[in-house]
């Protein structure tokens, strides 16, 4: 559903992005690893079509993102990292603009906001300002806004950042719930989540993929290596090691 | 424009309209432009005084200078906020065409600006009582009135797709308003004329044609020339233009 064809993406001088492909059928849940700066949130901004590739080609669900972008983000429920949202709405107006912009109105926008209220435990703060919101509450706002029109790929940029552990747990098995019948690719730096709700994984480093598998595989991928975590250490190349080794 | 994509500018159009309702930016704006327009006909140019009634070289006269700093002060938010909160992300991944979301938020700002000017009718009112003014002028009037304000919204909504912060937008957008103003004035232009060496003097005329000033004098004195409303009109199709270029360049 989703196919990412030798994606690259210069900024300036800097390549963000170096020749990057991967698919995601229906059913699976991508986890996308790297350290901070590996080009993780440019790769899915440039799949989301908030960023124009300098080069490859997206296509979401047999529609291409760079021609037919419209059809294509219709298909697509997206939430960016750090959550952004209109501080001057309510919880509830917001989820509705989103909702009239997925095409979604009278009754069936009423149905779709109650539906991700509910799914998401937002109930309690409907009408409440985004404003005055906890970090909690504004990031499971945001992310009610992806799936609000049930959409059939899901592209979530660090989805538990800043949760705390009980909404942590909460997201991720409902990553893990809503991945049987979509296409889902998440972004984080924790290890564990990976093995908690992904059927595969894929780590960047410096905007190339160094490693794509299913977990377990990729713990075979270093040999001696008992977690992921020590996987991940000893392939993709830490700053502070690189100054070290300079 | 298809059903869906007029859905959609209506869908941008409503929530940029009540943002302005649940800030005081609103509420700060109308009253600081009707104190300014009132008491700048009454104390300034002394409309009780006078025995004159046409509103053109008391009340309209003044509207470039007020929108030089208003129009700004109401575009300022257009996409400058929406960079600096990160929804452009939001707004910019959904099926929306970004001109959709430009004429979307044009249109709110806009009404909410016609709704400032018509906040205005009693000096209207005021002159009808005291005396039998042209109905002519004061509709042409209106109508320059308001395509100024919708050329330098324009532009504000053009420089805010470029800058995140609302000071930097606002500053380079007055300033941008108030060259424009300035540049058709009769006395600048001569003194520029006198200085530049000779044969530039077409090119200081060229120039100062592009001021909104000329173009709108001619409408407030009630001669209602197509050449006029069009020029405004395409001042105000560039302008978003560029907006269009500004949010793809902060995209690419």
């Amino acid at each position: 559903m989703i196919q990412v064809k030798n994606l690259i993406k210069v900024f300036g001088t800097k390549v963000a992005v170096d020749d990057v492909s991967f698919s995601v059928e229906k059913g699976e849940v991508l986890g996308f690893l790297g350290p901070n700066g590996a080009g993780k949130s440019t790769t899915m901004r440039m799949v989301t079509g908030y960023f124009r590739p300098t080069s490859g080609s997206v296509n979401i669900c047999g529609i291409d993102m760079l021609e037919e972008a419209e059809q294509a983000k219709q298909h697509l429920g997206y939430l960016p990292e750090n959550a952004p949202l209109y501080s001057d709405m309510t919880v509830a107006s917001f989820l509705g603009f989103c909702a009239e912009l997925r095409g979604l109105h009278g009754a069936e926008r009423t149905r779709a906001i109650d539906r991700v209220l509910d799914l998401c435990f937002l109930d309690s703060v409907r009408n409440q300002s985004v404003d005055t919101l906890s970090k909690g509450y504004r990031h499971r706002t945001c992310f009610a806004q992806s799936i609000i029109h049930d959409p059939d790929v899901l592209i979530l940029d660090e989805p538990t950042d800043g949760l705390d552990p009980n909404q942590k747990h909460e997201v991720r098995s409902m990553i893990k719930r809503m991945g049987k019948d979509k296409a889902i690719i998440f972004s984080t730096h924790i290890l564990e989540e990976v093995e908690a709700a992904c059927s595969r994984a894929i780590i960047i480093d410096r905007g190339k993929v160094v490693a794509d598998g299913t977990p377990e595989s990729l713990k075979k991928l270093v040999p001696g290596a008992n977690s992921l975590d020590e996987v991940f250490r000893s392939i993709t190349k830490s700053d502070t090691a690189v100054k070290k080794a300079a | 424009m298809s059903n869906r994509a007029l859905q959609n500018t209506l869908a941008v159009f409503k929530r940029e309209f009540m943002a302005y309702f649940n800030s005081p930016v609103f509420y700060v704006i109308v009253v600081i432009f009707l104190l300014a327009t009132n008491g700048f006909t009454f104390f300034f140019s002394r409309l009780l005084d006078s025995d004159d009634v046409s509103l053109a070289t008391r009340f309209f006269v003044w509207h470039p200078w007020i929108y030089t700093v208003l129009a700004p002060a109401v575009g300022m938010r257009l996409w400058s906020e929406e960079h600096r909160l990160g929804t452009i992300e939001l707004l910019m991944t959904m099926p929306v065409s970004p001109w959709q979301a430009i004429l979307g938020k044009f249109l709110a700002a806009a009404v909410i600006w016609l709704i400032g000017l018509a906040l205005t009718f009693l000096i209207v009112g005021t002159v009808s009582y005291l005396g039998d003014p042209d109905s002519g002028p004061i509709i042409s009037g209106y109508v320059a009135s308001y395509l100024y304000a919708m050329a330098c919204l324009a532009v504000t909504s053009a420089i805010s797709a470029f800058t995140r912060s609302q000071v930097v937008c606002f500053i380079i957008s007055v300033a941008f308003c108030l060259v424009i103003a300035l540049i058709g004035d009769p006395g600048l232009t001569q003194t520029v004329v006198n200085a530049v060496p000779n044969g530039m003097e077409g090119i200081v005329r060229f120039i100062s044609y592009f001021s909104f000033m000329d173009h709108f004098f001619e409408m407030t004195k009630g001669i209602f020339v197509l050449r006029d409303v069009l020029y405004f009109v395409s001042v105000i199709v560039v302008a978003l233009l560029v907006t269009d270029l500004g949010l793809r360049s902060k995209r690419a």
